[in-house]
């Protein structure tokens, strides 16, 4: 059977079997490979994408269940200024001055789950440790990444 | 987050927060890990693994239902040498017949298509004759023994001195780097060309050449990708991966294989940090001097050495803490046992003698009725003491000032004062040092060389095999060349390691990045700077070709003698304090790490917010062992290979921290720094047990610190 | 990163409940997928056995509410954790559910998760069926054949065991009104603060005059320490209560922890449980 989603504002078609996790359609099928892997159990966090305005773990979704769904992921957050230059999202953006990113590979998945904290922090009632908690990093001990959402909360979201 | 604001006005880069040079890359999702390379047409490979910890390989079957005439599959006897080159050469990269420990490879296979290997590699049946094996310590024999002599330790111990002694222990520790290992390779003809994550690209060169006997080094190429953490785990470990990779190409007839683990296999056959049993016994006067120490440091090697040695020998070395010791007797002793094979991680055997060594002086200090702070001040290092290898401290650590920093950043009496003993919580304080670089004639052996090359463009490159695993190399070595160059950051560009493309400045390890292949990249751009004389980079490029290498040598004076070791272990040592206020659940005994502060001197602070990233990571790594990390092996078998049940914590655990850095330049390293990785990783343990001794009145000697240890 | 050959998982998408059932009787080993969170770990990690699959979100419309009716609170099959959280009713009047679910994975797992799912999957460590056992929910089978509704307290058998039959899917949890006046009790005692699977988890509630516990992880299923609540009810001081609850645990060593931890977590707990909930 044949699945279409919508993955960045972009239609995509898959026929990759209905079983198939999220996580593997997108780094495979559609090649955006900014969604990593990293654990296979929806305990790591880092295949998080945000999927009809909720949170989840792409590697828990079995891709017959994304069928028709509105698909965000880090590759979809930056945007190119009219003079070619790239814009960081105020989350990319804070995340970079304050040290949020280290090794790197967490870091999709932790900027995803920071973006939609800003859009719903009604949803983490526990504040910035609870909208995080499902995303680990191994790299910075949690506080620069800490940091860095509570200057991307100040700056604001341009969405 | 507190930064004491850098001292180095003069100086256009070092000394401030240069924003991380690869960090758009990482956070827009475009830096390729190993994983996200697309390689067309290839095979995916998987590694059969043992099922018993000791024994034979007695029949390999291969049931029907399977297309196997379709897999490529390899096993010991396709690999012209079966060793994976390290400091020894006895690990076999495939086992042949005899098993040492649970998860050894014995045989590989590749097909391409994904989903039928995974299937066919569960349906293979290894048949075997089943050893008892050995799990524990000090019952096996010994692979590798060190000892230390310093003083008269007899005397020490007789007369009116005190003498007290105690047995520590920590537990193995696993790296959870969020990227599993993995490599992609193929042949192009007579050379093989390896993309993978690792930290040390000319380790995995090394251990390649070895295995298929190849006569040129140019016929094994290694490309580092973004490497998604390190710790250590991926130092020695990928070595093995890239064997198998370029083993399972080459049956294939040169075919890219791509071999990347999932979690559950990274975890069970990878390595791990040390288990250590630290035995120590001290005198003293009845007024807390010391007069001497006796310490036997045991780890645990695993089923093959490793780099064992190297981690007995920093543990050892460490093992008196930053203390005045007149007199020590050392040993160290690693245990062959059954299990897959310790290796190196982040501290290096460092953060388990000094666990020991500031446990021990927080109970000495009950028996003596002396505050454990002030028995610690009597004792500290100082500018012209001597270390148990006759090393003279050259500088003056100061360590009085930085202790005094942490116990006013955490209020440390006050709160101590209002928590009564068993109250359930309680302040902990622990001090500590880190040697910076290898080990003794380590750095000579090395001799790691490092180029900058200027391009008609008019940017200069660094050519370097220090690897960026996430600790901010291609930052810090830009600020570094362009300070010493005097020209815009922005002129700089960092080459991607390759073995043969770039010089072997030596393994990404030791906390010797920053400030050792740091200073030589100072160096070379220093050179340049001459070779330039003014003239703009584009233009000087343009008439000649313009290339500064710079090579290690050791500063004069720097001497080490391996067979009695006495002499400068390393040539520069960094220093810490870490305070940790916990609280235990009075309900529960679920212990919680509220906050800590560490005060670090780490000498020059070269980007302050990658330096607080760096021992931020190293704090919460150091809790994490220390409370809640706990490799559970059965019979030599990890039984917690998920990150589901091997427990690190997560952003709802992490405590706050508040971290200082004082300054105190070290001549020989980059703009005067030291190491940094490391160093943090050293603390937190004794700090926090040190707390929870205090909060339950209970004598905490190992860890991690379960609940169910306290609550009985 | 799969380990496992999805080809090896035929895929049903039934488009409504009728056709859910059907398929339910007809197809052997048929099983059933909501939110994915179980079933894809196990495919993930390849230690799923090969069978068909039934992926139930095209019944969303039909199961995922959750509605008051007549005194009681019905609760969809597919309604996730989140759903659950953030409900109005639930917040107000089952506080326990809204607890339970707060730590039960994170918020990526709570999105997906059903709690029908955390009942169906049987684990002894479940955090969401204490809470369910001590409001006495009742639970809707459904088969091709009739319905049955049940009890959760009788709902377990054994480890990992139900009365749930092959034919049979759940299609939603009837929770009735909790008693006046309540005071709530829950507690997960985890191996961290988030994404825990719990060493030993407990709710209850407490009335003038009754007291209902429930516990998991104690034994091979959630239980209800019926002597221990009886004994409360009836006045019993702390100390005679953990006695009492002491013979009806029958906790186990694990990789998560120990009996012994476990037996003595358990007598902390109930003794706070009464100093908690005294008024």
């Amino acid at each position: 059977m044949t699945i279409r989603m919508t993955i960045n504002g972009r239609e995509y078609e898959t026929d990759a079997h209905p079983m198939m996790p999220l996580l593997d359609v997108l780094r495979e099928s559609c090649r955006l490979t900014g969604t990593k892997y990293g654990c296979g159990e929806g305990e790591c966090g880092a295949c998080t994408v945000i999927m009809n305005d909720e949170l989840v773990m792409s590697c828990m979704v079995p891709v017959m269940q994304a069928g028709g769904a509105e698909i965000e992921t880090v590759e979809g957050l930056a945007r190119v200024a009219e003079n070619g230059e790239e814009i960081l999202h105020p989350v990319q953006q804070a995340f970079l001055e304050c040290g949020g990113a280290q090794c790197g590979i967490c870091t999709p998945g932790m900027v995803m789950a920071g973006v939609h904290h800003l859009r719903h922090p009604d949803r983490a009632p526990g504040g910035l440790r609870e909208a995080l908690e499902g995303n680990l990093c191994r790299c910075t001990g949690y506080s620069a990444i800490f940091r860095a959402m509570e200057q991307a909360a100040k700056t604001g979201h341009p969405e | 987050m507190t930064v004491s604001p850098p001292e180095h006005h003069e100086l256009r880069y070092v000394g401030r927060s240069v924003t991380r040079r690869e960090g758009a890359h990482k956070l827009t999702g475009r830096s390729r890990y190993i994983d996200d390379m697309h390689v067309e047409g290839a095979l995916t490979g998987r590694t059969i693994r043992t099922t018993i910890a000791a024994g034979r390989v007695r029949d390999i079957r291969f049931p029907e239902g399977f297309p196997w005439n379709e897999f490529t599959i390899v096993t010991a006897k396709d690999l012209p040498v079966n060793e994976v080159a390290l400091i020894t050469n006895e690990q076999p990269a495939l086992v042949d017949s005899i098993v040492r420990h649970h998860q050894e490879a014995i045989l590989l296979i590749a097909h391409e298509d994904p989903g039928l290997v995974q299937e066919a590699a569960r349906a293979i049946e290894i048949v075997y004759e089943k050893d008892p094996g050995i799990f524990e310590m000090e019952q096996g024999r010994v692979l590798k023994d060190l000892a230390i002599r310093h003083g008269n330790t007899e005397q020490a111990f007789s007369g009116e001195n005190i003498v007290f002694e105690g047995e520590y222990a920590t537990g193995a520790q696993e790296h959870v780097y969020i990227e599993p290992n993995g490599f992609i390779a193929w042949w192009e003809n007579e050379t093989v060309v390896l993309h993978g994550s690792n930290q040390c690209p000319y380790y995995v060169h090394k251990a390649v050449k070895n295995a298929f006997a190849l006569e040129r080094d140019d016929q094994v190429r290694v490309v580092q990708e973004t490497t998604g953490g390190g710790f250590g785990g991926k130092e020695e470990f990928p070595s093995m991966v890239a064997i198998h990779t370029a083993l399972l190409s080459r049956k294939a007839g040169g075919k890219p294989v791509r071999l990347i683990y999932d979690r559950a296999e990274d975890m069970a056959c990878s390595t791990k940090r040390h288990p250590s049993i630290t035995r120590i016994r001290t005198a003293c006067t009845r007024e807390g001097v010391f007069k001497g120490i006796e310490v036997t440091f045991h780890i645990d090697g695993g089923a093959y050495l490793t780099l064992s040695p190297v981690v007995l020998s920093r543990g050892l070395l460490h093992s008196g803490g930053p203390y005045r010791w007149p007199a020590a007797k050392m040993d160290g002793l690693c245990w062959f046992t059954n299990s897959p094979p310790y290796g190196a991680f982040r501290g290096f055997g460092a953060p388990q003698s000094e666990f020991a060594i500031e446990r021990h002086l927080d109970r000495l200090s009950q028996l003596l009725g002396i505050c454990p702070i002030e028995l610690r001040r009597k004792n500290f290092l100082q500018r012209g003491d001597v270390l148990p290898t006759s090393q003279i401290v050259e500088e003056d650590p100061e360590l009085d000032h930085i202790v005094d920093r942490a116990l006013e950043l955490s209020d440390y009496r006050a709160k101590q004062q209002s928590s009564p003993c068993g109250s359930g919580h309680g302040m902990g304080l622990s001090v500590f040092y880190h040697g910076t670089g290898f080990t003794g004639s380590g750095e000579v052996y090395l001799s790691s060389v490092v180029a900058l090359e200027a391009q008609s463009d008019g940017t200069v490159e660094i050519q370097v095999s220090s690897t960026e695993i996430g600790q901010g190399t291609e930052t810090v070595f830009a600020q570094i060349a362009a300070e010493g160059l005097g020209i815009n950051i922005e002129q700089i560009r960092f080459r991607k390691p390759e073995t043969g493309a770039v010089p072997d400045s030596g393994p990404t390890v030791a906390s010797r990045t920053c400030s050792i292949v740091g200073g030589l990249v100072e160096k070379a751009a220093r050179q340049m700077r001459e070779k330039l004389n003014g003239r703009d980079v584009a233009e000087a490029a343009a008439m000649d070709s313009l290339r500064a290498e710079a090579r290690y040598e050791p500063p004069p004076g720097l001497v080490w003698n391996e067979e009695t070791y006495q002499g400068c272990a390393y040539g520069a040592y960094s220093w810490g304090c870490n305070v940790a206020e916990i609280v235990l659940d009075s309900v529960t005994a679920e212990l919680r790490v509220e906050k800590m502060w560490g005060i670090y001197d780490i000498g020059c602070v070269i980007n302050p917010v990658l330096a607080v990233g760096q021992v931020e990571g190293g704090m919460a790594q150091g809790a994490g062992w220390a409370t809640c990390e706990d490799v559970v092996l059965r019979e030599g078998l990890m039984q917690n290979t998920r990150v589901t049940n091997y427990i690190i914590p997560t952003s709802a655990d992490g405590p706050d921290m508040v971290v200082e850095f004082v300054e105190h330049h070290n001549p020989i390293g980059a703009f005067g720094s030291k190491g940094v990785g490391e160093l943090p990783m050293d603390g937190p343990p004794a700090a926090i047990a040190n707390a929870v001794a205090h909060a339950t009145g209970q004598n905490i000697v190992s860890i991690p610190i379960r609940p169910e240890d306290i609550l009985k | 990163m799969i380990a496992s050959n999805p080809v090896r998982y035929r895929a049903y998408v039934p488009v409504g409940v009728e056709e859910a059932l059907e398929q339910k009787a007809a197809i052997e080993n048929l099983l059933p997928i909501a939110g994915g969170t179980e079933v894809m770990v196990l495919l993930n990690e390849g230690l799923l056995a090969p069978c068909p699959v039934q992926s139930l979100h095209q019944l969303a419309g039909d199961w995922r509410g959750i509605r008051e009716s007549d005194g009681s609170l019905i609760i969809g099959a597919l309604a996730t954790y989140t759903d659950v959280r953030h409900h109005p009713v639930v917040c107000e009047r089952y506080p326990l559910l809204v607890e339970s679910a707060k730590v039960t994975g994170a918020l990526q797992i709570q999105n997906r998760g059903t709690l029908v799912g955390n009942i169906v999957n049987g684990s002894p460590a479940a955090d969401t069926v204490p809470a369910l056992f001590v409001y006495e929910a009742n639970i809707r089978l459904l088969s091709s054949s009739g319905e049955r509704v049940i009890s959760i307290n009788e709902f377990y058998t054994g480890y990992r065991k139900t009365i749930l039959r092959s034919d049979e899917l759940i299609s939603e949890i009837i929770l009735p009104a909790p008693p006046d006046g309540a005071r709530h009790y829950y507690r997960k005692v985890g191996t961290r603060a988030a994404q825990a699977i719990s060493k030993v988890v407990v709710a209850g509630i407490r009335t003038d005059h009754e007291t209902k516990l429930a516990w998991g992880s104690v034994g091979p299923t959630t239980l209800r320490a019926l002597k221990t609540e009886k004994a409360i009810a009836g006045g019993a001081s702390p100390e005679e209560a953990a006695v009492v609850l002491m013979e009806e645990l029958a906790p186990m060593d694990d990789i998560r922890s120990t009996r012994n931890y476990r037996l003595a977590v358990s007598r902390n707990l109930v003794m706070d449980f009464i100093h908690k909930t005294k008024e």
